[in-house]
């Protein structure tokens, strides 16, 4: 099954890195506890920008609703689980399986870590740079259905003192939150939709085609 | 540094043009769930329901279903300015459109009956 990537900037540069020789992720479980639904609960966030949370809840949607899922409203999850008792995602994330099943309904949920998100310069170039690594668990029976890591770069600049000016005033003037919040979106696209390695067609994905 | 990459997608300009049609219509609902955490308040409720009241009439036109969560986040905005009948008609239609969403929606209505 071909899978294509989303991905809509010029010069985006999306890695999957696994920590495995590159053998397909072996999809058996996965197959055995096909979900319907999917909660996204807010990552976890090991990178250095606390903006890093929101940056890439708020652009999980698209990406694995396209891949056929159906995918919990982030906003309300979001709203819901502070106000039960859990104000942030390490806490969410704790949260037990019978628990998410009972009071969500949800057959799989996705934990999401966020472990890069920024911009850097180097020499005369500017690169925003996510990596997102995100786990799928069974909630019915707590099996570990997927998981992947995956990285999107952004690059700007080349050679020259003219690049490295507008390196400069890249790195000053665009918020480097903006930048990295807009390279999450095809980061999340990747995650799910690398070959071989990503996640499975969901039911709303008409049989044969993938995003 | 990792021995070998799994795979190296090197992507261009997207060619979705001649990829497979998007399942749903997308408009600006993630840009607005960005905007009401970078930038809380920045855009009242009422100016989000009627960009998205905008971008529903928009999917409508282009026979596309809308997507998870757009009813939902519209029946929450209509919550928070008090419109309670309108929050109760939005969470309905989303467990009708995605059966999946029922014991969420079922929840936050009866969060509703309580207010």
């Amino acid at each position: 099954m071909r899978r294509r990537p989303f991905a809509a900037l010029l010069g985006l540069v999306l890695l999957a890195a696994c920590a495995t020789p590159p053998k397909p992720y072996d999809y058996t479980n996965y197959r055995a506890h096909l979900p319907r639904s999917i909660l996204v609960l807010p990552p976890l966030n090991n990178s250095t920008a606390v903006e890093a949370t929101y940056g890439c809840y708020t652009t999980v949607t698209r990406p694995l609703a396209e891949m056929g899922y159906y995918v919990y409203p982030v906003a309300e999850v979001d709203a819901f689980f502070k106000e039960n008792g859990t104000p942030g995602a390490a806490e969410m994330q704790q949260v037990p399986l019978d628990r998410i099943r009972s009071v969500m309904g949800a057959d799989a949920v996705l934990y999401l870590t966020v472990k890069d998100y920024g911009s850097k310069y180097v020499v005369v170039k500017s690169i925003a740079t996510v990596t997102l690594a995100g786990k799928l668990v069974d909630t019915a029976t707590g099996t570990l259905l997927w998981e992947g890591t995956a990285t999107a770069q952004e690059q700007s600049g080349g050679s020259g003192l003219a690049a490295l000016v507008q390196a400069v005033v890249t790195q000053v003037v665009n918020s480097s939150v903006d930048r990295s919040h807009r390279i999450c979106g095809p980061a999340h696209a990747l995650l799910f939709g690398v070959k071989d390695h990503g996640l499975l067609p969901g039911p709303y994905r008409p049989a044969g085609q993938t995003p | 540094m990792r021995a070998r990459l799994a795979v190296l997608a090197l992507v261009l300009l997207c060619g979705c043009a001649t990829g497979p049609k998007p399942v749903f219509h997308w408009g600006p609902y993630e840009d607005l769930l960005y905007t009401d955490y970078a930038a809380p308040g920045k855009m009242p409720p009422e100016q989000q329901i009627a960009e998205l009241e905008r971008d529903y009439q928009k999917a409508r036109a282009q026979g596309l279903p809308v997507h998870p969560g757009f009813h939902a986040h519209l029946g929450r905005l209509y919550y928070q300015i008090g419109k309670l009948d309108q929050a109760r008609q939005e969470f309905s239609t989303e467990k009708a459109q995605f059966p999946e969403s029922a014991v969420f929606m079922d929840r936050l209505l009866a969060n509703l009956e309580r207010k």
